[in-house]
C-alpha cells in the first residue's frame, strides 16, 4: 500500500529532484530550544499568500478605472458568491501582513538575528518591509471611494515634499500633474504586476537565506551559549521522516 | 583570484559626468542633455577601449584558475585583435544596444508623463452676474468634462467690484497647501440659495458663503484668513489662486498658481505669486530651498 503512494513521489524525484529539495527545506535542523517567536516569519508569509490568493480572485472581478472601480466593488460585495468575505480577507489581511512583518521584524531585532552572517537576510527584510507598506498604498486606492482617493490625495502630497525630487515623485506617482484616470491605472499596475514580483522575489531570496543560514537560538538559550550538548539524532527510519545531517542549524557559528 | 585591473583613468569619471549632465538636462532644458548625452558617448568609447585593450594584454591564467571554455586564439603575425575578443565584444555590445532599444521607450512611457506640460484648462464659470459684490461664492466644477467626475474641483470665488474699471475678483482653490484636503468655508454655507449655471464646462455649482472665520481645512485644522493667507495650522504657505479672465461677460478661471502671501484686501490686495507648488512645499523662508525645480503642471 505504501508502495503506491510512494510510486508517483519517487518518479518525480529520480526525474527532477524536487522532492528531495522539498524534504530538505520541510524536515532542516532547527535549534531544539526554538520558540514561538520563531513562528512570525512563516506567519507573515501565510498572509502574504492568503493576500496573493484573494487578491488574484478579486482582480477576476474588479474592474479598474474611475467609473467603474467602486461599482464593481459593490458587485462583488453584494452580487459575486461569497465575494464579500474574499474581499474581506484581502482588506484585512492587509493589515494582518503589515503588523505580522512588524512583530517579525522586532523579534529578529530583539533576538540579535541580524548578526553576521545573516545581515544580509535583514538588508532584504527591510526592502520586504518597505515593498510591502508600497503595496499596501497602491492598493488602498483601488475601492476609488472618498476615503481611498483623498488618502492617496495626501499620501501622494507628503511624498511630495520630500527635497528637491519631492515634486517629480509626487508627478511620477500620479501620472502628471492632477490625479486622474492614470493614477488608478498606475497604481493598479503597479499593484498587482511590479510590487507582488518584486515581494515574490525578495521572499525567495529571503527564504534561501533562512535556510542557507539556518535559524539562530534564543538569546536567553543555554544550548547555544554551548551549555548543554547536542542530544544524539534518532536513528535512521523507514519512510520520508529522515533526519538529513545536510540540514544542520548553525547554532550561532558562522558558516565555514 | 588576482583579477588584471585597468590602470586608474579619468573616463569613467568623465562618463559619469556626462550620465548627470544628460539626465538633469532631461528634467531642464534639451541642449544639457544633447551635451551630456555626447560626453557620455565620448567618454564611454574611450573607457570602453580602454578597457578591451587591457583585457587583449591580459596575463595568461594562473594554474589554479579555471580553464576558459574556449581556448585562447594564438595570434597570427600582424593581428593586434584577436577574433574572439571582438566577437565577445560585439556580442555584448549588440545585446546593450538591443536591450537599451527595447527598455528605453518602455522606461520613458512611464516615467515621462511627469515631465510633459499637460494642457491645463480653462473654466467657464458663467456670466459675472451670478456672483454678487463683496460675497464668497463656493464654485464647484468639472475642469474636464470629458475627463468627468474625477477633476471636479471647488473654488471660493469673490468679486470685488472694478479695480480702474476692469472687474476684479479673488479666486481662491479650495485645496489645502498642507497635504491637499478639501478646505471648507468658516461659516455658513447658504445651499438653499445653490444656483446650477450651464455652462461650456458642463454643470457648475455656485453656493454664496459667509466664510466669516476665513478658510478651514478639515483635516488637520488648517486654518487660512478671507485672502488665503495661513492664520493658523500645519499648512506650510496660504492657499493656491486660480488665474481669471472675463470673456463675453463670463468669469474663466486659467491656471493655478501658488501664493508667498497677500496683503491688503479685495481689489486691492497685492499678491506675492511664485509658480505653482505642491501642498506641503514651501514657496518662501529659507525652506524654498528645498524646491528649487517644479515639473511642468
Amino acid at each position: 500500500m505504501e508502495q503506491v503512494a510512494l510510486y508517483p513521489i519517487d518518479w518525480l524525484e529520480e526525474r527532477s529532484g524536487l522532492v528531495g529539495g522539498v524534504k530538505y527545506f520541510l524536515f532542516r535542523k532547527v535549534p531544539g530550544d526554538s520558540d514561538w517567536f520563531h513562528t512570525l516569519g512563516s506567519a507573515t508569509l501565510t498572509a502574504f499568500l492568503v493576500q496573493l490568493v484573494t487578491g488574484v480572485i478579486l482582480a477576476m472581478y474588479y474592474k479598474p478605472g474611475t467609473t467603474t472601480a467602486h461599482a464593481s466593488i459593490e458587485h462583488i460585495q453584494h452580487q459575486v458568491t461569497l465575494g464579500w468575505l474574499v474581499r474581506g480577507m484581502h482588506k484585512w489581511g492587509a493589515s494582518v501582513f503589515i503588523i505580522l512583518m512588524f512583530l517579525h521584524m522586532g523579534r529578529v531585532f530583539l533576538f540579535g538575528a541580524y548578526k553576521y552572517p545573516r545581515e544580509l537576510n535583514w538588508i532584504i527584510g527591510v526592502l520586504l518591509l518597505a515593498t510591502g507598506l508600497f503595496e499596501g498604498l497602491t492598493g488602498y486606492l483601488l475601492p476609488f471611494d472618498q476615503t481611498s482617493y483623498w488618502a492617496s490625495v495626501v499620501a501622494i502630497n507628503i511624498n511630495g515634499t520630500a527635497p528637491f525630487v519631492g515634486p517629480y515623485l509626487a508627478s511620477l506617482l500620479r501620472g502628471g500633474a492632477e490625479i486622474g484616470p492614470d493614477t488608478l491605472s498606475r497604481f493598479y499596475s503597479i499593484h498587482m504586476l511590479l510590487v507582488p514580483g518584486a515581494l515574490i522575489g525578495l521572499i525567495t531570496l529571503h527564504l534561501y537565506l533562512v535556510v542557507r543560514l539556518g535559524v539562530s537560538s534564543p538569546p536567553w538559550s543555554d544550548e547555544a551559549a554551548g551549555g548543554t550538548p547536542e542530544p544524539e539524532p534518532p536513528p535512521a527510519q523507514a519512510g520520508l521522516v529522515q533526519p538529513r545531517p545536510r540540514g544542520a542549524s548553525l547554532r550561532g557559528r558562522p558558516t565555514e | 583570484m588576482e583579477r588584471h585591473q585597468p590602470p586608474p583613468s579619468l573616463w569613467p569619471v568623465g562618463f559619469a559626468v556626462g550620465i548627470v549632465c544628460l539626465l538633469v538636462g532631461l528634467v531642464v532644458s534639451w541642449p544639457a542633455a544633447a551635451i551630456g548625452a555626447g560626453l557620455a558617448a565620448v567618454f564611454g568609447f574611450l573607457w570602453a577601449r580602454d578597457v578591451v585593450r587591457v583585457r587583449a594584454g591580459e596575463a595568461p591564467l594562473s594554474a589554479d584558475e579555471e580553464p576558459s571554455l574556449v581556448p585562447a586564439l594564438p595570434e597570427q603575425p600582424g593581428e593586434r585583435y584577436p577574433r574572439n575578443t571582438f566577437l565577445e565584444g560585439a556580442t555584448l555590445g549588440l545585446g546593450a544596444v538591443i536591450g537599451a532599444v527595447v527598455t528605453l521607450p518602455v522606461l520613458g512611457f512611464a516615467v515621462l508623463p511627469a515631465f510633459k506640460g499637460q494642457k491645463q484648462h480653462e473654466v467657464d464659470l458663467g456670466p459675472i452676474g451670478n456672483f454678487p459684490e463683496g460675497q464668497y461664492v463656493v464654485a464647484v466644477f468639472l475642469r474636464d468634462p470629458v475627463q468627468g467626475d474625477i477633476t471636479r474641483r471647488a473654488a471660493f470665488i469673490r468679486n470685488n467690484g472694478l479695480l480702474k474699471g476692469v472687474p476684479s475678483f479673488t479666486c481662491i482653490s479650495n485645496r489645502c497647501a498642507h497635504v491637499g484636503c478639501p478646505v471648507q468655508p468658516g461659516g455658513p454655507v447658504f445651499e438653499d440659495k445653490t444656483k446650477n449655471v450651464k455652462t461650456a464646462n458642463g454643470n457648475v455649482m455656485l453656493v454664496p458663503a459667509l466664510p466669516a472665520a476665513g478658510f478651514i481645512c478639515p483635516c488637520h485644522g488648517g486654518t487660512y484668513d478671507q485672502e488665503g493667507n495661513r492664520i493658523a495650522g500645519p499648512p506650510v504657505r496660504g492657499l493656491d489662486r486660480y488665474e481669471f479672465l472675463i470673456r463675453n461677460g463670463h468669469l474663466v478661471l486659467g491656471n493655478l498658481y501658488s501664493v508667498a502671501k497677500v496683503t491688503g484686501t479685495g481689489a486691492n490686495a497685492m499678491i506675492y505669486k511664485d509658480e505653482l507648488h505642491g501642498p506641503g512645499q514651501h514657496v518662501d523662508g529659507p525652506e524654498a530651498w528645498l524646491y528649487p525645480l517644479q515639473p511642468p503642471h
